[in-house]
């Protein structure tokens, strides 16, 4: 369902660093992208900055990073500017993050019930009851055959699974617009990688929200998603339609394809992908 | 790579080699490393100057206080700090500066006696019971646990009761109690390492076990227990002075810091510097080892924090 | 929808999961027995190893011959030396510790009558450390490398640095003597010595069941210096890792997950991170608790305060050796038993280890 007369998020020449003792690291450089209510794929390899830019819309980089863009707009909020205090309305609510491993992203002497139920409660103010209530149904909604046990369990008493799914029901709880998936399947076993996407492909589309999706696996990406962007040390060097992937323009992009292997054009060498150091550089920007 | 010059760049150059020759080289460099890395932390550095503070104070105390520190000089008894005396007279008119001097002399040799015993001893028994694993690894960590079963200072209390008071025995008596953490910590070690490959290819080719344990385990325990002993360091000062405090350890007219503060208790009202100095330089030493103990082991440990 | 792994739904062999906790607890108990007979072990030793004949300590050295060989023989000095640890043994077990020389009781009595005054200090003195060390440990976390973290690194790193018996003395004469804030040293003003009954031994639950009120706050001005003393170097180290576990914390997923979630940050930081932060932190309030024991003995010299420290340190200069040991294996019987509570604790708390 592509809708990009009415784009939910705006993002123009975004940055982040991080000043460290080794001197000035720069994770993203003026990353510019929009989302309206479709499925973005931002793929990228460790270091292209592509996490970063995920946690920079929503204000969440970790000291000492900082975050400065031309404009970073939501649906008329700006949410570079916004106090603390604002953003704190907009996470979790408008827009929600799904991160990458149960393991660590749920936290492990709460029970399953009460982190769900917390969402829903937080800044809303909603009773109990109702709260409990709707993280049942959202259990349900993420396909998990016994709720109320579910919700009576600790993290680490859920597979993988079973986790991420418990996940997306809390960051989904509030039925934001913009869902942000940092490489939501990547610590999931292959099989159960396409059961969690299938849900949140089905709820995504349901609520109609918007989707990045962060990951690192170009086929997975280009499958799933209608838009791709192509991340590379910290910058976009390609933006296309997952259709038209195949056309790809830029070397980056291209030898990530070539580099697939494919099983109906087998090979009796795989294709290495060859960097250039010009990719790294940016006209504007001079040498580092 | 440099030549065998006495320039300074060269042997920087030959410390920093990334393609060092020799194991001596390696070990150099990785010393130099680490020093430099010590070298930026202020705290640390605070630290070692009061330590090297200490060790010249001890090496040229005849110098600083010239007089004797077993002078008594009743007529000048429990005068307040002057231009003649630097920290005052104390109850028997000695004058506080000379002995407080003379004092660190003890509290030195304290330390390094304690450390010398307790480190040595809690390294092997925890290297052997870490490899041996077993009924060995039982028995001696059992050992071990008992006597981390009691609070350091009551042990000590109780060893120092049953050896008589006197500096010997507040020594043996401080470095019974200290060599459990050591041995502790040494273990932990010995046991992650056991299970590695070039222990394995050691023993492929044939080593003994006390040839792997020697070695090849220590050196390689030996960082974290010199971190552990530097920041216990403080700690055994401290028991040492609580126990001259407590009148075991070192006896009169030694000038014992924690003998001192204990003698200046009954004046402590109107003449406040003679139990309060002895303290302050207690707590300066003390001060001292942590602060390097702390630096060495962000240095040496970066996991900790 | 099938899942490949389904802890939840499958409920394996709940049995071998109940198993499984009883040879942990099993283990558990039996290290503690060990220790236990260990500690027997050392206490007897030392008191064997002591120049001073145990025989004269008892009957004095104007004793006529016949009753020295009595008493010889009641104490079994003549039999071998595992004979003589069994009797050792067995009557630690039922609390005879011998006699102590100078107050002419059982040693037990001694120590029952005292060591309520030592818990009184240490307990209000971990009170004082945890209510104070937390959250001071958490705002140091919070704010690492501005002046909340470096004043409460250096408020712990003086903790480890001064010595107690002095910082006692020096408070002593500041607050008492020339500021005269607080009461003097020993646990109550003489004129009110003896006057409440002795139920639990310490004095500020006594004075209160008694209600005399004037006691009651005598007894807390007396004890507002120790408490504090000994309450610093429980802050000292309590908030020192209490700020190590929370800069831990603040670095995992979850808390991110959680800022993610649109909580506000007082929740985050308070409840979601110090609540993991927790699990260790018994443990470290636990063996701060023990610690203080230890402190306690040097305290209880300076401010004449009868608990069990001092009765050990005052038989000790008179070479009265029965409580000295008997003092040593309780502190040490003390020691195991926190050290048990507090692995018991973390079990407790840890829904993962459950």
């Amino acid at each position: 369902m592509i809708d990009n007369a009415t784009p939910l998020l705006t993002v123009d020449d975004l940055h982040v660093r991080f000043a460290t003792r080794q001197g000035l690291i720069h994770a993203v450089r003026g990353v510019g992208f929009t989302v309206g209510r479709e499925k973005l794929g931002i793929v990228g390899e460790s270091g292209s900055g592509k996490s970063m830019t995920g946690r920079a819309i929503l204000r969440l980089v970790p000291p000492p990073g900082s975050v400065t863009a031309r404009r970073i707009d939501f649906s008329g909020t700006d949410l570079l500017g916004a106090s603390e205090r604002d953003m704190r309305q907009i996470r979790g609510k408008r827009i929600s993050m799904v991160m990458q491993d149960p393991k660590f992203s749920l936290n492990p002497v709460m029970t399953i019930g009460r982190q769900i139920a917390e969402a829903y409660r937080a800044n809303s103010g909603a009773p109990k009851a109702q709260a409990r209530r709707r993280a049942l149904e959202m259990l349900a909604a993420v396909r998990i055959r016994d709720p109320e046990r579910v919700y009576g369990a600790y993290p680490h008493e859920l597979s993988g699974g079973m986790g991420q799914r418990a996940m997306i029901a809390m960051m989904l709880i509030r039925d934001p617009d913009l869902l942000i998936a940092d490489e939501p399947t990547s610590a999931l076993d292959v099989t159960v990688q396409m059961q969690v996407l299938a849900i949140i492909d089905d709820l995504v589309a349901q609520r109609g929200m918007g989707l990045i999706f962060i990951s690192h696996d170009l086929n997975l990406v280009a499958s799933f998603c209608d838009r791709v962007l192509i991340m590379y040390a910290g910058r976009i060097v390609e933006t296309c339609r997952a259709a038209d992937l195949h056309n790809a323009q830029h070397p980056y992009t291209r030898g990530l394809l070539e580099s697939l292997p494919r099983i109906d054009r087998p090979a009796t060498e795989l294709a290495v992908l060859r960097r250039d150091a010009s990719w790294s550089l940016d006209t504007a920007e001079p040498r580092p | 790579m440099s030549t065998a010059g006495a320039t300074q760049p060269g042997l920087r150059a030959w410390l920093l080699a990334s393609a060092p020759r020799s194991r001596w080289q390696a070990r150099c460099g990785n010393a130099y490393l680490a020093w430099l890395k010590l070298s930026a932390n202020p705290l640390a550095m605070a630290g070692l100057a009061i330590i090297v503070a200490l060790l010249l104070v001890v090496i040229f105390a005849p110098l600083l206080a010239p007089g004797t520190p077993y002078g008594q000089n009743l007529l000048h008894r429990l005068e307040p700090p002057s231009a003649e005396n630097w920290f005052g007279t104390d109850q028997l008119g000695r004058d506080i500066y000379t002995r407080v001097v003379h004092g660190a002399q003890l509290t030195l040799m304290i330390v390094v006696l304690v450390a010398i015993l307790a480190a040595p001893t809690g390294l092997l028994i925890g290297t052997v019971a870490g490899y041996s694993g077993g009924i060995v690894d039982t028995v001696l960590m059992r050992i071990t646990d008992v006597f981390l079963a009691f609070p350091r200072l009551v042990l000590a209390l109780a060893f120092a009761a049953a050896l008589g008071p006197g500096i010997e025995n507040a020594v043996i008596a401080i470095a019974l109690t200290s060599w459990p953490p050591y041995a502790r910590v040494a273990r932990a070690e010995t046991l992650a390492l056991r299970s590695s490959d070039f222990i394995a290819a050691a023993r492929l080719q044939g080593a003994s076990p006390a040839r792997i344990v020697l070695r090849h385990i220590v050196p390689l325990c030996l960082s974290s227990v010199i971190i552990r002993v530097t920041l216990d360091m403080a700690g055994i000062i401290l028991t040492a002075a609580g126990l001259g405090f407590l009148g075991l350890g070192a006896q009169p007219p030694l000038p014992e810091w924690g003998a001192m503060v204990a003698a200046g208790r009954d004046f402590i009202l109107d003449n406040w510097w003679v139990a309060t100095i002895p303290g302050i330089a207690i707590f300066i030493v003390s001060l001292g080892f942590n602060l390097l103990g702390d630096g060495l082991r962000d240095v040496l440990d970066p996991k900790q924090r | 929808m099938t899942e490949l792994r389904n802890p939840v739904s499958a409920a394996p062999s709940r049995g071998a999961g109940a198993g499984l906790w009883l040879s942990k607890a099993a283990n558990l108990i039996f290290s503690v027995l060990l220790t236990f007979v260990g500690l027997l072990v050392v206490t007897f030793l030392i008191g064997r190893v002591i120049p001073i004949d145990p025989v004269l300590a008892v009957v004095g050295d104007r004793a006529l011959p016949d009753v020295y060989a009595r008493v010889r023989q009641e104490l079994a000095l003549d039999e071998p030396l595992y004979y003589q640890f069994w009797l050792y043994v067995t009557k630690a077990l039922h609390g005879d510790f011998g006699k102590s020389v100078i107050t002419s009781r059982p040693v037990i009595e001694d120590i029952l009558r005292y060591f309520p005054a030592t818990i009184e200090l240490a307990t209000l003195a971990t009170l004082l450390g945890v209510m104070i060390g937390v959250p001071a440990g958490v705002v140091a976390a919070k704010n690492q490398g501005r002046w909340p973290d470096q004043l409460v690194r250096l408020l712990g790193l003086i903790g480890y640095s001064v010595p107690v018996f002095w910082l006692g003395l020096v408070g002593l004469f500041v607050f008492y003597s020339k500021l005269g804030w607080v009461s003097g040293t020993g646990r109550l003003d003489v004129y009110y010595e003896d006057i409440v009954d002795p139920v639990t031994g310490m004095m500020l639950i006594d004075a209160a069941l008694a209600r005399e009120w004037d006691i009651f706050f005598n007894a807390i001005s007396h004890l507002a210096l120790p408490v504090s003393i000994l309450g610093y170097y429980s802050l000292a180290y309590i908030s020192r890792m209490t700020r190590s576990f929370m800069i831990e914390q603040l670095g995992q997923e979850y808390v991110t997950a959680a800022r993610v979630k649109g909580l506000s940050e007082l929740r985050v930081v308070w409840r979601h991170a110090l609540g993991n932060a927790m699990l260790p932190l018994v443990t470290v309030i636990a063996l701060s608790y023990a610690s203080l024991l230890e402190g306690a003995v040097l305290t209880e010299t300076v401010f004449a305060w009868p608990g069990l420290g001092r009765y050990i340190t005052d038989s000790l200069f008179n070479a009265d050796m029965n409580p000295v040991l008997g003092g040593t294996f309780v502190v040490g019987l003390a020691f195991i038993g926190l050290n048990l509570l507090s692995d018991v604790l973390y079990r407790v708390l840890d829904p993962r280890s459950r």
